[in-house]
């Protein structure tokens, strides 16, 4: 069943197009990754679809009653605003305690729920942000460079939460990242963007596609296959990646 | 019992301090402190509109104070940041203003009046405007209190809930101005200003939760205004400031015990 169906979408800030004709489709159950250089336009897609901003040209159609959980690229809480996680969990929705400590759990940070927001660690803070947008049993879940800020085991460990998410609750999901390598593995289907979609596919032929080449070097083609082992141990910074 | 007028400035005072403690955290949280001020000063540009149009302090107040919070609200996110915009507002409000008091000829208005109000000289009347206006944004806020809240913190959360977040802030810039012209004839816009800050300041120190914040703003507001008052009739000093005064003491008290409680700054 198709949830999310982007077609010719154009978006524009002032006179500054920074999508145009952008096709996308998102399907129940699958992960879906965008990746792209900085200035492509991944936020201002995920923005267009969550309804953050209006498109110039095309359309966003959303399956009815989609139910979004969205996790952002980057969320500052005011040193002001006093807000525990449980609280935090149960921002829009008014859902009992033994829900968040489910989602907190799901996330793969339980027992955090009298804690301070503005006292979390960085991983913690990124897993609690996931924890409620898994709170009302999403359709799809949207990630917007979810991992940003965290080392590489961190973020790997992220991901592999991502796709126990996907196992036990069966939701799509739509990411864009910029940690080509621990992502690309996990991904049923890539999306190159760069203003329009470059090229998509499966991870593998994206990889080997000349213009995903063109954007990305050929380096990280290799590193496509050394992150496609299981990630169950951590190892020292990785030149071979960087090579 | 309203026939005290210590009594009916006591009242008057824990309406706006009611009124003011939700909304001052909002305030504070969305590092928005000049706002008060700015509309303050828009509020003087209105008290020359309704001596000019011989409308009411109330009406002329309260249009003005909106049309300023529908400015800031439709500028805000077009290039500057908010303390910007809320610097060019209040200004630019309060020289029109001067300059709009100087056309009406043989009124001679005294602005100190509407800075620094006169709590003490409250009428049955002004109450029943002050707790009808503290009423309305008391509801507002408590209706969208989640909205508000998820707006506060991150627009794009917000979107995604299917929220609004510039309809929230518009809410929430709206209930500031209602604030604003009930309470300017009487206790004075410093006054406002100052109950909109200083309690949920003081209440950030104690406070695990947002609600938590407001409802311990709000007692610290009620406080400060009993006490203040109870100071000014006792030591025979100006009222708005005596309660403004405690406001900060409580201030003070809150953080310092807060310091030694965590032992840490």
């Amino acid at each position: 069943m198709t949830l999310i169906t982007v077609t010719n979408l154009c978006v524009a800030y002032g006179a500054n197009t920074v999508l145009r004709d952008v096709d996308l489709t998102l399907s129940s159950g699958e992960i879906v990754t965008i990746v792209g250089p900085n200035g492509s336009g991944k936020t201002s897609l995920l923005r267009a679809i969550i309804g953050a901003t209006k498109p110039a040209a095309g359309q966003v159609q959303l399956s009815p009653r989609l139910k979004i959980g969205y996790v952002p690229q980057k969320l500052h809480i005011d040193q002001t605003l006093p807000i525990t996680v449980a609280r935090f969990l149960r921002l829009t929705e008014r859902v009992p305690l033994s829900k968040c400590n489910e989602a907190l759990n799901a996330a793969g940070v339980p027992d955090l729920l009298d804690r301070q927001m503005t006292q979390l660690s960085g991983g913690q803070f990124q897993r609690v942000l996931l924890a409620r947008a898994l709170i009302n049993t999403p359709d799809v879940l949207l990630l917007d460079e979810a991992t940003q800020g965290l080392d590489q085991p961190g973020s790997a460990s992220f991901y592999r939460q991502i796709e126990m998410v996907r196992e036990q609750t069966g939701c799509a999901i739509l990411m864009i990242s910029h940690d080509l390598h621990v992502v690309m593995s996990a991904s049923d289907r890539v999306v190159c963007l760069n203003g329009h979609v470059c090229c998509q596919g499966s991870p593998a032929v994206v990889a080997s596609a000349p213009e995903y080449r063109a954007l990305f070097g050929a380096g990280t083609g290799g590193a496509l296959a050394l992150y496609r082992h299981d990630h169950d141990h951590h190892h020292g910074p990785s030149q071979k990646a960087a090579e | 019992m309203l026939d005290d007028f210590m009594t009916r400035a006591t009242l008057a005072g824990i309406g706006v301090a009611c009124a003011a403690a939700p909304l001052g955290c909002f305030v504070v949280w969305r590092r928005m402190a000049y706002f008060g001020d700015a509309t303050a000063h828009a509020a003087i540009l209105g008290v020359a509109l309704s001596l000019a149009l011989e409308l009411s302090i109330f009406s002329g107040a309260l249009i003005v104070a909106l049309i300023m919070a529908m400015t800031v609200t439709s500028l805000a996110g077009r290039g500057y940041a908010m303390d910007t915009l809320l610097g060019v507002m209040a200004h630019s409000a309060l020289a029109f203003g001067l300059v709009a008091v100087s056309f009406l000829s043989g009124i001679r208005i005294d602005l100190m009046a509407y800075l620094f109000g006169d709590i003490l000289a409250v009428s049955r009347t002004d109450l029943l405007v002050i707790w009808g206006g503290a009423a309305l944004v008391v509801a507002l806020i408590v209706w969208r209190w989640s909205a508000l809240l998820a707006s506060t913190l991150n627009e794009d959360l917000a979107y995604a809930s299917g929220i609004d977040p510039k309809r929230e802030q518009l809410i929430l810039t709206m209930s500031l101005a209602i604030t604003v012209a009930v309470a300017i004839k009487v206790v004075g816009v410093l006054l406002i200003a100052a109950l909109l800050i200083i309690p949920a300041a003081a209440a950030r120190v104690t406070a695990r939760t947002p609600e938590a914040m407001a409802v311990t703003a709000a007692a610290i507001g009620t406080l400060s205004a009993i006490a203040g008052l109870r100071g000014a009739y006792v030591f025979d000093t100006p009222a708005g400031p005596s309660i403004v005064c405690v406001a900060a003491i409580l201030f003070a008290v809150l953080n310092l015990k807060g310091w030694r409680g965590k032992g840490t700054a």
